[in-house]
Order: C-alpha cells, then sequence, then structure tokens
C-alpha cells in the first residue's frame, strides 16, 4: 500500500467552490531509465485517478510517463451535499489504491 | 590557376553542401518530435479546429530540475451545467512521448482548474487544449528553459 496524503476543507459552505489536493506516493517508473546493463527499468507508471463522490464522478485524470513521480493532482469540485469521497489510482500492474475522505457541507 | 580555380569552386560547394547537410541534420529531429505532438493533439481534436484563447498555463519559464515542474492549468469558463469544460489535455514536444496527461471536467467542478507536477527531458513548449461543452477546443502554450532535464541521471 502506497502512502497517500489527501487534503480536503474540514467544512465547507454550502455551493462553495473547495479545492482537494492528492499526492501519492509512486515511482511513476517511465521505462526509459536504463539499469546500466543495456536494459531498461520496466515501465509502472499511474494510468488513471478517478475521485468520485456518493459514486458520482467528479474528476478523472489519465497520466502519462510525463507526470512526476509521486504524483500530485489538485482539483476543485462544488460543494453541494455532504458525502463520501472516493479516490483511486490504477497502475500498469493492474493495482488499484483507494481511499476515501468524507466531505462536509453546513 | 584555372586548376586552383576548381578547387577553390569545388570546396565552397563542399562546404555549401556540407552546412545543407548540418542544417537539416539540426532541423529534422526537432521537427519530427513536433509532429509527434501534432499527431498526439490531432487523436484528441479529431482534426476540430483549435482556437488560441481562455486556457491559461502557469508554469515557471525557467526550471531547475526537469523532474518536477509545477504546472496549473486554468480556462476561463463559467463552469455552469450548460457550458463547461469537458476535458484538458496537455501536449509536449521534446519528452519520449508527447502526452502528458488528460484532465475529465464537469460542471461539478465548479471552476476549470487543475494542479499537477510534470517531468520534462528538455528546454521546450508546453500546449494544453481545452475541450468545452458546445465542442469548441482552445489551447495555450508555454515555453520554458530546463537547465537540469528529467530522464538523465540513473
Amino acid at each position: 500500500m502506497a502512502r497517500v496524503l489527501i487534503n480536503v476543507p474540514p467544512k465547507a459552505k454550502r455551493g462553495e467552490v473547495i479545492e482537494i489536493k492528492t499526492l501519492i506516493s509512486h515511482p511513476m517508473e517511465t521505462g526509459y531509465r536504463p539499469k546500466g546493463d543495456g536494459t531498461f527499468f520496466p515501465r509502472d507508471i499511474i494510468q488513471t485517478f478517478v475521485c468520485t463522490l456518493d459514486g458520482e464522478e467528479i474528476f478523472r485524470a489519465d497520466l502519462h510517463p510525463a507526470i512526476a513521480a509521486n504524483p500530485f493532482i489538485a482539483f476543485t469540485t462544488v460543494a453541494r451535499e455532504s458525502g463520501l469521497l472516493v479516490f483511486s489510482w490504477t497502475d500498469d500492474r493492474g493495482e488499484v489504491q483507494t481511499e476515501q475522505a468524507k466531505l462536509v457541507v453546513e | 590557376m584555372s586548376g586552383f580555380d576548381l578547387s577553390f569552386l569545388s570546396r565552397r560547394r563542399a562546404l555549401i553542401a556540407g552546412a545543407g547537410a548540418l542544417s537539416t541534420l539540426i532541423v529534422r529531429p526537432a521537427r519530427a518530435t513536433t509532429e509527434t505532438m501534432q499527431a498526439a493533439i490531432h487523436a484528441f481534436s479529431h482534426g476540430a479546429p483549435i482556437r488560441q484563447g481562455r486556457l491559461k498555463l502557469d508554469i515557471p519559464p525557467l526550471v531547475e530540475n526537469g523532474n518536477s515542474v509545477p504546472l496549473v492549468i486554468t480556462v476561463d469558463s463559467p463552469m455552469t451545467e450548460k457550458d463547461f469544460v469537458k476535458a484538458v489535455a496537455v501536449f509536449n514536444e521534446r519528452n519520449p512521448q508527447p502526452n502528458i496527461a488528460t484532465f475529465h471536467l464537469g460542471p461539478r467542478s465548479g471552476r476549470a482548474f487543475i494542479s499537477t507536477r510534470i517531468r520534462l527531458g528538455d528546454s521546450q513548449t508546453i500546449m494544453a487544449i481545452a475541450q468545452l461543452s458546445d465542442g469548441t477546443l482552445w489551447s495555450g502554450s508555454a515555453e520554458l528553459i530546463v537547465t537540469l532535464p528529467a530522464c538523465v541521471e540513473n
């Protein structure tokens, strides 16, 4: 399990646009890094990142090797209702990391 | 004398030919990579016209470390149910692959804003294209210098 940092404002006013920041520890191996013996480290990158709120997709990103190691992604959403935010990262090896955070709207 | 003239001419010709060969050597790789970026852009736009504007790329003009370059993208859009940004794709021309990322937004995003960190293999131009809900495409670009490119250390 990779370490994940998620930053969601502790409380949001109804209708307010909030910024959600995410950081996951992942090597994002490009497949172009030489091992030194003429071969390369095999590619292993996070291909997709999805954020849903109560099952509804609010943000999605398709990533390529040009994304820096330990991908940082920040995006915004309108705080309408309190709910459960689910974040998931899928990498080349098919491993899916899922994290949750609560969105509190007053 | 005539022999000297001839050799001078041929040397000049050789120089011109050499310079021509050199310029094609220099120009070709850059053009090729820009073409791969154009191909990647075409795959995203499906040949639809792309207009300049509305999209802003916030990226430092001089980067010390190409392994992690902060990038902020904002698109001028009201982000309502009827008028919003559907997707933003980011491209580069000098990395091994032309794609950087594609972000999918919607009216729920509230603002057309994305912040991330990217990897750059060389000094180059970064281009982003926003696809709006009405189908129009808007582009923005930024040129930057990378002093220590990514993908060089082992």
